[in-house]
């Protein structure tokens, strides 16, 4: 019904278009000037639709739930219920009028849920007849207002400034949002678990948060020894370190060879090629190093008499590292192709080789644009989950020894969050606050890694 | 310059083509060029007069659809020949390009760039000293002395375009290529260069392509006019302004084309 209606409204607003350029084509051919195109006139005509279809359906969507629920509660007031048991009879009548109630019919309830349709089809046609005559009541005005002087550009324009200006809004006011939930519950985290003991804490262990019994009363002492950050902090950057130790060197050297070395043809097949790496989604990265690196690296390293756990920082690190070789590649080869001819020319001219003139005139020159690939590619590191999920296993050992496995952030907020949660709990805010910290790292390394290529740009422009 | 009044050649080309991919820029194009003289190359954008520079040090090997036939000799060697070494080639023959590019280093790291690639300081001292002459050479030095290692790309215009003339002339090349070396400068910098050019024909032999008809009669000593691809006149600056033989070079000259 909805969706009928929904179409019929943008059938309006292509006939409202229409009308408009219409009758400034009419008054075109009276040999007047318009003020604008007789596009604008079209499009002046469909927004006088579109908005008043808008407002229509907003004010419903917000509004008719709530009046109906009033109306129908309205039958059992006086009788003593208390709120939640009147919520209850709502849900329930509902329910029963989807007929996907279980329990005992009561004659109130069915009463009830047959009110509860008329209800809901007297809005839905007085919503019909409102949206539909107000369309027509707004775009007639705005019809016979259109005259030869009438502006009809301005209010266009401004409108379109409006939608995108809504656009970005959104999408700014949803990141605050995250950011102040993610504040919020990470003071609550914070109100039970020192901060001292997070930041410094060497035991991570939240398996023991579950344990506790809800009846018990909530003692902070009980956790001291379960919410230390120290060794996921420790194992996220070094698994980022190991990823980047792979990255660097191959994403930067494949970068030089395609920006300089390769001939038209290899790079145009090669850039391709390499960008589909960064197509490949994590998963599927993530059982690669699961299933096919971390056994091969376990049967090696026993070959040669190490011990190799098959889930170890090596085997994830080393996959989130070719995970990350397209980013850096392709940035720093768009970096270094950045780099003026002239400068080439220049060095060329001077009699210095290729490998010369790239590694004293062209790495330096592009060095501020491929440290910002590379700061954009740890921050990809640190927050990567599904490959350490996978790879590197859910124990957070403290340790630098590569072969042993460890966990990170992302794989312990995996771990906190899988199953049931229940709000409130330390263990569930616990997730926030490493959310948090995540959040904190990585935005400081995108700040510098945009500074430093900013400072690039304003070289040569 | 003669020596007993015989004309020393530097460059003789000879039968030079060059073609872009299919396209032919140059037609056989024969030309002597006098040693510790200036001699201009002009005429009408898109002639190849500055192909034909890029030929003579070989920067066309850069353009991968580049191809250059015939025989360049500097110094009676071909340098089209394979044994040719391109490096060595480029110490030798210097280039200034039409729009200053220096690297984005210290004016010491920009003037020592060619003597550290070619090896040819063995200590500190040496190089300071090979910086400090070139920077005089190039007219720069009392403006810059003070700021040695500051960035190159923070001078001006001007300032820079002397600074790559010190850049390549640091090398103490025979030969100086200049692609129009004023056309992004002011009068006064252009002027700072023509005297600068003037005084550096003592000791190389300069090529330089100017749009500029004035600046070609102001400081070359021979010239040659390109049309089209091809070589159409070229003798002394005097005679080429004064009573050319042909008659496109008179049109151009005297500004009915181009």
């Amino acid at each position: 019904m909805n969706l009928i209606l929904f179409t019929f409204i943008v059938l309006l607003g292509f006939t409202s278009y229409y009308f408009g350029r219409k009758k400034a084509y009419t008054i075109q051919s009276t040999k007047k000037r318009l003020t604008a195109l007789p596009q604008f006139y079209g499009y002046y005509l469909s927004i006088w639709c579109a908005i008043p279809a808008f407002i229509i359906f907003s004010l419903w969507a917000i509004f008719e739930p709530t009046i109906v629920k009033l109306l129908i509660l309205s039958d059992y007031s006086n009788q003593g219920y208390l709120d939640d048991e009147l919520n209850l009879i709502y849900e329930k009548t509902k329910a029963l009028s989807r007929g996907q109630f279980t329990g005992e019919i009561t004659p109130f309830i069915e009463a009830s849920a047959e009110k509860y349709l008329s209800l809901r089809s007297i809005a839905q046609s007085s919503k019909v007849v409102i949206v539909l005559s107000a369309i027509i009541a707004s775009v007639a005005y705005a019809y016979k207002r259109i005259s030869s002087n009438s502006r009809t550009r301005e209010p266009v324009e401004k409108f379109l400034n409006a939608v995108l200006f809504t656009a970005s809004l959104a999408a700014i006011l949803t990141t605050v949002g995250i950011v102040f939930s993610l504040i919020f519950q990470t003071i609550d985290f914070f109100k039970v678990i020192p901060l001292f003991d997070f930041v410094f804490g060497t035991h991570w262990y939240p398996a023991k948060a579950f344990v506790r019994d809800s009846s018990e009363a909530l003692d902070p002492t009980m956790y001291s020894d379960t919410f230390g950050a120290v060794p996921i902090f420790a194992g996220t950057f070094f698994i980022a370190f190991i990823a980047m130790c792979v990255a660097i060197p191959i994403g930067l050297m494949s970068g030089i060879y395609l920006a300089e070395y390769a001939s038209y043809k290899v790079r145009q097949y090669a850039k391709p090629l390499i960008e589909i790496l960064a197509g490949i989604p994590t998963v599927v990265y993530g059982f690669f190093a699961a299933l096919t690196v971390g056994p091969f690296l376990k049967e090696l390293g026993t070959s040669m008499g190490l011990e190799v756990s098959a889930e170890s920082a090596l085997a994830a690190g080393g996959v989130m590292g070719i995970m990350i070789i397209p980013f850096i590649s392709s940035l720093s080869d768009d970096v270094i192709t950045s780099v003026p001819q002239s400068l080439r020319d220049g060095s060329y001219a001077m009699g210095a080789t290729k490998s010369e003139t790239i590694k004293r005139v062209i790495f330096p020159a592009a060095l501020p644009g491929i440290v910002g690939s590379i700061l954009l590619g740890v921050s990809r590191a640190i927050g990567e989950t599904m490959i350490v999920v996978m790879a590197s296993g859910l124990a957070a050992n403290l340790t630098l020894n590569p072969l042993e496995s460890t966990s990170t952030i992302t794989a312990q907020i995996v771990v906190i969050l899988i199953g049931d949660q229940a709000f409130g709990d330390p263990k569930t805010q616990a997730a926030f606050a490493l959310g948090m910290s995540l959040f904190l790292v990585t935005l400081c390394l995108n700040i510098v890694a945009l500074r430093v290529v900013k400072k690039y740009r304003e070289k040569y422009e | 310059m003669r020596k007993n009044g015989v004309k020393m050649i530097k460059i003789k080309a000879k039968d030079v083509d060059v073609f872009y991919g299919k396209k032919q820029a140059l037609f056989n194009i024969s030309l002597d060029i006098e040693e510790n003289q200036v001699t201009a190359l002009i005429g009408p954008s898109g002639c190849g007069k500055s192909t034909f520079l890029r030929c003579l040090n070989r920067m066309n090997d850069v353009i991968d659809i580049c191809s250059v036939k015939g025989e360049i000799l500097i110094n009676d060697f071909n340098i089209n020949d394979k044994s040719c070494d391109v490096v060595r080639l480029r110490e030798k023959i210097g280039m200034v390009f039409q729009k200053p590019n220096p690297f984005p280093k210290t004016l010491y790291e920009n003037v020592s760039y060619g003597p550290t690639i070619h090896g040819m300081a063995q200590s500190k001292q040496e190089m300071d000293e090979i910086v400090e002459t070139s920077l005089k050479k190039a007219a720069l030095w009392e403006e810059v002395k003070d700021r040695l290692h500051e960035p190159g790309t923070g001078l001006s215009g001007g300032q820079q375009q002397r600074l790559c003339i010190a850049r390549a002339i640091s090398v103490r090349p025979e030969v100086i290529l200049m692609d129009e070396p004023c056309s992004a400068l002011d009068p006064i910098a252009t002027a700072q260069i023509e005297e600068l050019i003037d005084e550096l024909k003592k000791e190389h032999t300069i090529i330089i392509v100017t749009h500029s008809m004035a600046q070609a009669a102001r400081v070359s000593q021979n010239t040659g006019f390109f049309h089209l691809g091809q070589l159409i006149e070229h003798g002394s600056t005097d005679k080429i302004f004064k009573n050319p033989d042909n008659t496109k070079t008179q049109d151009y000259i005297t500004g009915r084309f181009g």
